[in-house]
């Protein structure tokens, strides 16, 4: 609680669901901002995202929603404000020590290593959790194939999740769209993160599938017991899964509340769903 | 002093050969955003046929000029269109490793054809060496200062003011935007290819009337340096890429001069090693990342 | 997956068969000469092909510098050797020279690599280059290394007869780290990166960390056949092993294949022997080089060339003109 006190307005309509209402938020953002060349492109963003919450980031193209991702996994440098991760300033890592500290993601645009087997994608994700060196790797030794061993139950464990397992030994890339997105996803949960962003995750899939994946997200949050914070154009997908929405515009927060609540904000319908009525 | 003076002047003639070459590397650099290897062997062609023309069928030499800038420009569009245009979407490892294709190739090719002996270029035109106080000034240094001067402010005004220069930003900028407006990609890219092997041939002609002796081997040394030149003064940039170019002629004479001619080239290429690490943007590049 | 595993075995098993019977009959004499002496060659430039392909196949980088790191394992190795040489028999003196070789090279290869690796691409290919030559220079230089003459290596030479067996276990040494290291978590990581570098980035793997190993460990496997190659010779120059070499293995790995270890050896063992074999091919050989290396990349990013491949593939043709006879039969 100590760190909770020196922040400054957290209170502004934080919004914590309510099995988490006893504990710290796994995620804090304090002012936090990035301007390119005189263009703020993220100012002032402020949010709280519970231990367990399905949290949504919604907004316009070109809100920054995107640049939101990349500011808190560090593939940009913030220019101002502070993100705590589960209360601790993760100021000076880098991406890859953001991974390693809890923050796993998935991208906008598809990013598999396509050449490598569906396996092989969750497998490396693991990387610093399978125990054995590269001596051992090299020669065999009975560390590798126990190693290999753990690391293939798990890979097919989470491809389970999705029924994917009979696509185990395929290359990444000859995967269908949706299968890709959904092996981005696993990819991310095998590096044990606590808080999961998804970029867009329902984009290109139909309305079943979307559905099967509400579905999905759900039941990892509830297996996994991590918080979800999701960036999606698909309204339907984000007022039935998401405990709270975040409404961004021209880089700035203009609501944040729950689901009903972002529904009748006059402010985001007029920035936002109003527009899409008038189409 | 006057030693330091004449150092002074010879960095300056090899720097401004640099930077001729540079150009042609930015552009290409610039626009299609690949390296091409081959930059270099296409001056020591463009030498080639210099010496063809004038020694071997007794052409003038304003001809011969010309003709190595028209033969140097189809070869550029040539190598482009059967190596590179193929590959606009490979990854970039690919292209690289066909580029040094190319430039092998270029390199036997010459090397089959006229041998493994030097041949001297022939004397173009005869220049007078001034001696101003002592100091020696050769008419080619100061011509080809001068005409790089004059090829970087044209190839500026080009590309800022013309419409072909327009369509080259913005292939450069953005290839899939671009063709959106209506610019022919493979066209501005064949034209950015063709516009930095005529360069080439200017090298080709300055370097030839400068250091006379020419082999098959002769571009790829100042083409790997001139590309460092490129990055340097920041790949993309065209006054970037006169002010590498001298700066890394004079580093090399100077290091020729009062270190070591023997260490020159491990200086050069550590220069080059630095500047690549330190600011890969370069003096007067601007900052370019991946999206993601 | 299996279908891997079975290939690097059979791989292994075709490698210790072919030394096997070079070795049987290297040792009772019927070897020519011609082809004794191709033996040690070809070793260390299947270690060499094997080794970079680590950094091309795997890594997805282009090293131009590979012969610079080659140079660095002769001339430490050597210089060690020679040292030793009053006081150690071959069977130790020669693989701790090799390991010696093997680790400056390493060494060298951290050094370049540490700086380098924040380069991607072509800076990262130009980079090695001017570092390949830039170690050339230095050791031209050096007076310790002989200078410009090069290294007097007479005391140390041996004869092919007596490297083959050093060489035998180098090369099985190479292709097991390799095609292992492939099928291991450093291995996945290394060709995550390769991929995409911004996605490894992001489910935690060191990017520079893995960079370097590779560039480590291919430049160990450059050192130690170095210092083997050194002993082949009574005399080496620097200058010998410049960007042109570190080309000619280039071609090697992209002709067998980028990421391939079988390919490598076979591709070896080809542009090495053919050159001995058809001295009249020797004047083409590098304009062959760049052909092949034109031909085999636009062959790898085409549609149109894919396609063209396809048909006169073997298997295809055999199967058309199958078809075409039973036609006729049919139409008969």
């Amino acid at each position: 609680m100590a760190e909770r006190s020196k922040l400054v307005e957290v209170t502004r309509k934080a919004y914590l669901p309510e099995r988490d209402a006893d504990k710290s938020p796994v995620l804090e953002t304090v002012n936090l901002g990035i301007t390119f060349g005189g263009l703020k492109a993220v100012d002032d963003f402020n949010v709280t995202i519970g231990r367990t919450e399905i949290a949504g980031l919604i907004g316009p193209n070109g809100a920054g929603k995107t640049t939101i991702f990349n500011l808190l996994t560090k593939v940009y440098q913030p220019t101002h404000g502070t993100i705590l991760l589960e209360g601790k300033d993760i100021h000076g890592l880098s991406t890859a020590q953001i991974n390693h500290a809890g923050i796993a993601r998935t991208f906008q645009n598809i990013r598999l290593f396509s050449n490598l087997t569906v396996e092989e994608n969750i497998t490396v994700a693991m990387e610093p959790r399978i125990k054995y060196n590269m001596f051992s790797g090299i020669f065999r030794l009975p560390s590798y194939w126990k190693g290999e061993k753990i690391a293939h139950e798990r890979a097919m464990e989470l491809l389970s999740i999705f029924h994917m397992e009979d696509f185990a030994s395929a290359k990444a890339g000859s995967l269908p769209y949706g299968a890709q997105r959904r092996l981005e996803i696993l990819r991310a949960l095998a590096t044990n993160p606590c808080l999961l962003l998804l970029d867009e995750p329902a984009a290109g899939m139909n309305p079943s599938e979307t559905a099967e994946l509400m579905e999905n997200i759900r039941a990892i949050r509830d297996t996994f017991q991590i918080a979800v914070l999701l960036i999606e154009h698909d309204m339907n997908l984000v007022m039935n899964i998401c405990e709270g929405i975040v409404v961004l515009n021209f880089g700035r927060v203009i609501a944040k509340g729950s689901p009903d609540d972002i529904q009748n904000n006059p402010e985001v319908i007029e920035a936002y769903l109003g527009k899409k009525k008038e189409a | 002093m006057l030693h330091f003076i004449q150092t002074l002047i010879s960095g300056l003639s090899l720097g401004s050969i640099y930077a001729l070459i540079a150009l042609g590397y930015t552009m290409v650099y610039g626009i299609a955003k690949m390296l091409n290897f081959a930059h270099g062997d296409v001056i020591m062609i463009g030498a080639y046929a210099g010496i063809v023309t004038v020694m071997s069928l007794g052409l003038p030499p304003v001809i011969a000029i010309i003709l190595s800038i028209v033969i140097c420009a189809v070869l550029g569009m040539l190598i482009e269109f059967l190596a590179y245009k193929p590959l606009r979407s490979a990854p970039s490892l690919s292209v690289l490793i066909t580029a040094i294709g190319v430039s092998y190739f270029l390199q036997n090719i010459a090397l089959l054809i006229f041998g493994s002996q030097q041949r001297a270029y022939p004397t173009i035109a005869d220049f007078p060496t001034y001696n101003i106080g002592g100091i020696q000034i050769d008419g080619i240094t100061i011509l080809t200062l001068a005409v790089t001067a004059v090829i970087m402010i044209a190839l500026t005004l080009f590309i800022n003011k013309t419409k072909l220069g327009k369509a080259m930003r913005a292939v450069s900028e953005d290839k899939a935007a671009a063709s959106l407006m209506g610019i022919s990609v493979n066209r501005t890219i064949t034209m950015t290819f063709a516009i930095g092997s005529a360069l080439a041939a200017f090298a080709s002609i300055f370097y030839g009337m400068t250091y006379v002796y020419i082999k098959p081997t002769t571009g790829a040394m100042p083409g790997i340096k001139a590309f460092t030149a490129a990055v340097f003064g920041g790949i993309g940039s065209i006054p970037g890429a006169m002010l590498g170019g001298i700066l890394l002629g004079l580093i090399e004479q100077f290091s020729k001069t009062y270190i070591s001619t023997l260490w020159a080239d491990a200086i050069v290429f550590g220069v080059l090693v630095v500047v690549l690490v330190v600011k890969p943007t370069g003096l007067l590049g601007k900052q370019m990342s991946e999206k993601v | 997956m299996k279908k891997k595993k079975n290939l690097n075995f059979l791989t292994l098993i075709l490698v210790i068969a072919a030394y096997a019977v070079v070795a049987f009959l290297l040792y009772s004499g019927g070897l020519k000469r011609q082809i004794s002496n191709m033996l040690i060659p070809i070793s260390v430039y299947i270690v060499l092909a094997v080794s970079l392909n680590l950094v091309v196949g795997l890594l997805g980088e282009l090293s131009l510098g590979h012969a610079g790191f080659m140079s660095v394992g002769i001339f430490s190795g050597c210089l060690v050797s020679i040292a030793l040489e009053p006081y150690l028999p071959m069977v130790a003196r020669l693989p701790l020279c090799m390991i010696i070789g093997g680790l400056v090279a390493a060494f060298f290869g951290f050094l370049v690599g540490l700086p380098a690796l924040r380069l991607k691409g072509d800076y990262l290919a130009i980079v090695t280059l001017a570092c390949g030559e830039i170690i050339k220079n230095v050791i031209t230089n050096l007076k310790l290394t002989g200078g410009a003459l090069g290294l007097n290596t007479g005391s140390i030479y041996s004869a092919p007869k007596q490297l083959l067996p050093y060489a035998i276990v180098l090369v099985l040494l190479t292709t097991i780290v390799m095609m292992n290291l492939k099928n291991s978590k450093q291995g996945r990581a290394i060709m995550a990166i390769r991929d995409n570098r911004i996605a490894a980035e992001s489910i935690g793997l060191n990017v520079t960390r893995f960079k370097l190993v590779v560039f480590m460990i291919a430049a160990f496997f450059a050192g130690a056949a170095g210092t083997l190659y050194g002993h082949f010779f009574a005399n080496v120059k620097a200058a010998s092993f410049d960007y042109n070499m570190s080309i000619e293995i280039l071609v090697i790995v992209v002709l067998g294949g980028m990421g391939s270890v079988p390919g490598s050896i076979i591709a070896a063992i080809i542009l090495v022997a053919l050159p001995e074999a058809m001295r009249s091919f020797a004047d083409y050989r590098m304009l062959l080089y760049a052909i092949v290396l034109i031909l085999v990349m636009l062959a790898r990013n085409s549609a149109g060339m894919k396609n063209l491949l396809e048909r006169i593939k073997p298997t295809k043709l055999i199967n058309r003109l199958a078809k075409k006879q039973v036609q006729e039969k049919e139409g008969a």
